[in-house]
């Protein structure tokens, strides 16, 4: 079985200790118009990972974007439990950040956010663990856990 | 959980007596909001805005009812002038609206709640367009891609990419963070997009939709200068489609075009002694590709409406329509997009457009939430941002054509490209 490794570290926006199924955007994403909030999709056609499910994952991005009506889906996604678990950022966006920090505040859940200080190497890493303090810890070439 | 309070942004006494709750819950829970904000984008300290325009108020869910109602609970009132951005329906003709009766009171609840808070009920994504608008280098909170994009390019407005939530709480503090496009040195052009003079040859209503697309898909974060225009008249209308499509296809929140945007008398002012990041040739067959890219349709398909005003069509652009239109009946539904402000100061060419048969939209826009149309066929648009969203937000195959190939193929019943193809 994979062990935890040390991965990378930021700064813990919104949130706590959180942990999800890695999906790295390759290319920027609008929520608006680019994920489907009932099921938590990548619908985009324009995007290459089209189809991959964000719901309980940790996502790792850059910038977001497109419209900014991002923050209200993703709030909606939060609401209807189809957002990613962790939102591991590599860029000073707030847009995303703002939809978890008033799910916070409207119903005492929402993802975890990490600003981190670099982008880390992906290759091979499927689950990342966030902790309070914003050290990621990631697991590679482990089989998907989540059912 | 406590939102934890950024500790490298200073505070004024004034903003601690507003994030501890002395001007009410709404403020406070305003500030929280902010600060977050501003830890997220590293800035030092908040700074005071003239104005703000707000994305909110068009309805994605009950999450949307259920941060309006925390902030009208909570004693919330916008302190600058703050204009509103479409919401999810017609006001005026709410027959137009598809969807559950349970969604459309819904939606004219959030946009309701919003005017309740002091905003102006202007319902526009083309805030620009509307008299008594922020003059250049005032610093303002602006949500809707394509009026950030507008607003810092054309008008000279210093405003980030405010989203949704946000919005309405800088409006309600009177406060932004001070960073990103605030701040002058981060309005410099890093790339440098130099055009062919061939691309003359497509249509001048495509050319800027194009353009913006297929910069927007090169330029990433970069802030891009377009070079190579300086005899083109380059109006409001046409950085309004270079704008909205480059904020579609990317995440472009400003751009400059040598010799005509305001912070651009020429590409040395733009660029600022600064090496271009990226330098790139802009020739006649990309701008095809980026058409290609825009359009889902085969062209021998059928068509099932046509969707002009995305953004909200200017008084310009109304009068253009109703004279290519000439009195003539359209054969299949067509749609034109506006704001209620707009309509209103261009009675005639509304009366001309609607004796033709076109439908008139105001308050809305007919995409996403508030779907207004439920075509048999093809759409055909002269907006690349339509272009770019109906397919995945309605399902609709596209068509992406000159405002007179449009308006030609309405009046005929079937898809006329010709003038676009350059």
């Amino acid at each position: 079985m994979a062990e935890w490794e040390p991965w990378c570290s930021g700064e813990v926006l919104v949130g706590s200790g959180a942990e999800g199924d890695l999906v790295a955007l390759v290319e920027p994403l609008s929520f608006w118009g680019g994920v489907d909030d009932t099921t938590g999709a990548i619908i985009d056609g324009h995007h290459p990972q089209v189809g991959i499910i964000l719901a309980g994952s940790a996502l790792l991005m850059g910038a977001t974007r497109g419209s900014s009506s991002s923050t209200s889906t993703l709030l909606e996604c939060i609401r209807r439990r189809t957002a990613p678990e962790v939102l591991l950022f590599t860029d000073t966006d707030p847009i995303l950040v703002v939809a978890a920090v008033v799910a916070w505040e409207l119903y005492g859940r929402g993802p975890t956010v990490v600003l981190l200080s670099a982008s880390p190497d992906v290759d091979g890493v499927t689950r990342v663990r966030v902790d309070n303090d914003g050290r990621v810890s990631a697991r590679r070439n482990f089989e998907r856990e989540r059912t | 959980m406590n939102t934890p309070v950024a500790p490298s942004t200073e505070l004024t006494a004034g903003e601690r007596s507003m994030l501890a709750g002395e001007e009410g819950p709404a403020v406070a829970l305003a500030m929280r909001v902010l600060l977050v904000a501003a830890q997220a984008q590293k800035a030092q300290r908040l700074i005071p805005i003239t104005a703000a325009h707000i994305d909110g108020c068009l309805y994605h869910g009950p999450s949307s009812l259920d941060f309006v109602r925390v902030l009208v609970e909570g004693g919330g009132r916008v302190r600058v002038p703050t204009t509103l951005n479409v919401g999810g329906l017609d006001l005026n003709r709410p027959d137009l609206f598809i969807g559950s009766s349970t969604r459309r009171t819904s939606a004219t609840e959030l946009m309701d709640s919003y005017v309740g808070l002091g905003c102006q009920p202007t319902f526009t994504c083309a805030p620009y367009q509307l008299p008594g608008r922020p003059q250049r280098g005032e610093d303002v909170a602006w949500a809707e891609s394509n009026a950030i994009v507008f607003g810092n390019s054309m008008i000279g407005l210093r405003t980030n990419r405010y989203g949704d939530l946000v919005d309405i709480c800088a409006a309600i503090a009177g406060l932004v963070p001070y960073s990103g496009l605030h701040i002058a040195r981060n309005r410099v052009a890093r790339s440098v997009f130099t055009v062919d003079p061939d691309v003359r040859t497509l249509d001048e209503d495509l050319l800027p939709a194009l353009l913006g697309h297929h910069v927007s898909r090169l330029t990433g974060t970069l802030i891009p200068v377009i070079d190579g225009l300086q005899d083109l008249d380059i109006t409001e209308d046409w950085g309004k489609a270079f704008g909205a499509a480059a904020a579609s296809g990317g995440g472009v929140a400003m751009f400059h075009v040598a010799g005509a945007t305001p912070e651009a008398p020429d590409l040395a002012t733009a660029i600022q002694g600064l090496p271009p990041l990226l330098e790139r040739r802009v020739t006649h067959a990309d701008l095809m590709a980026a058409h290609e890219e825009l359009t889902t349709s085969a062209l021998d398909a059928r068509l099932g409406g046509v969707s002009l005003g995305t953004p909200h069509l200017s008084r310009t652009q109304l009068v253009e329509i109703a004279d290519d239109l000439a009195g003539r009946l359209v054969q299949v539904p067509t749609f034109a997009t506006t704001s209620r402000s707009v309509a209103s100061s261009e009675p005639d060419a509304v009366a001309r457009l609607e004796a033709s048969g076109v439908t008139i939209v105001r308050d809305t826009c007919i995409y996403g939430p508030s779907k207004v149309l439920d075509p048999d066929g093809t759409m055909m648009t002269n907006s690349a941002k339509w272009a770019y969203y109906a397919p995945s937000q309605l399902g609709y195959q596209v068509i992406l054509a000159s405002r007179k190939d449009c308006v030609e193929s309405a009046v005929q019943g079937r898809i006329l490209v010709g003038g676009g193809r350059g």
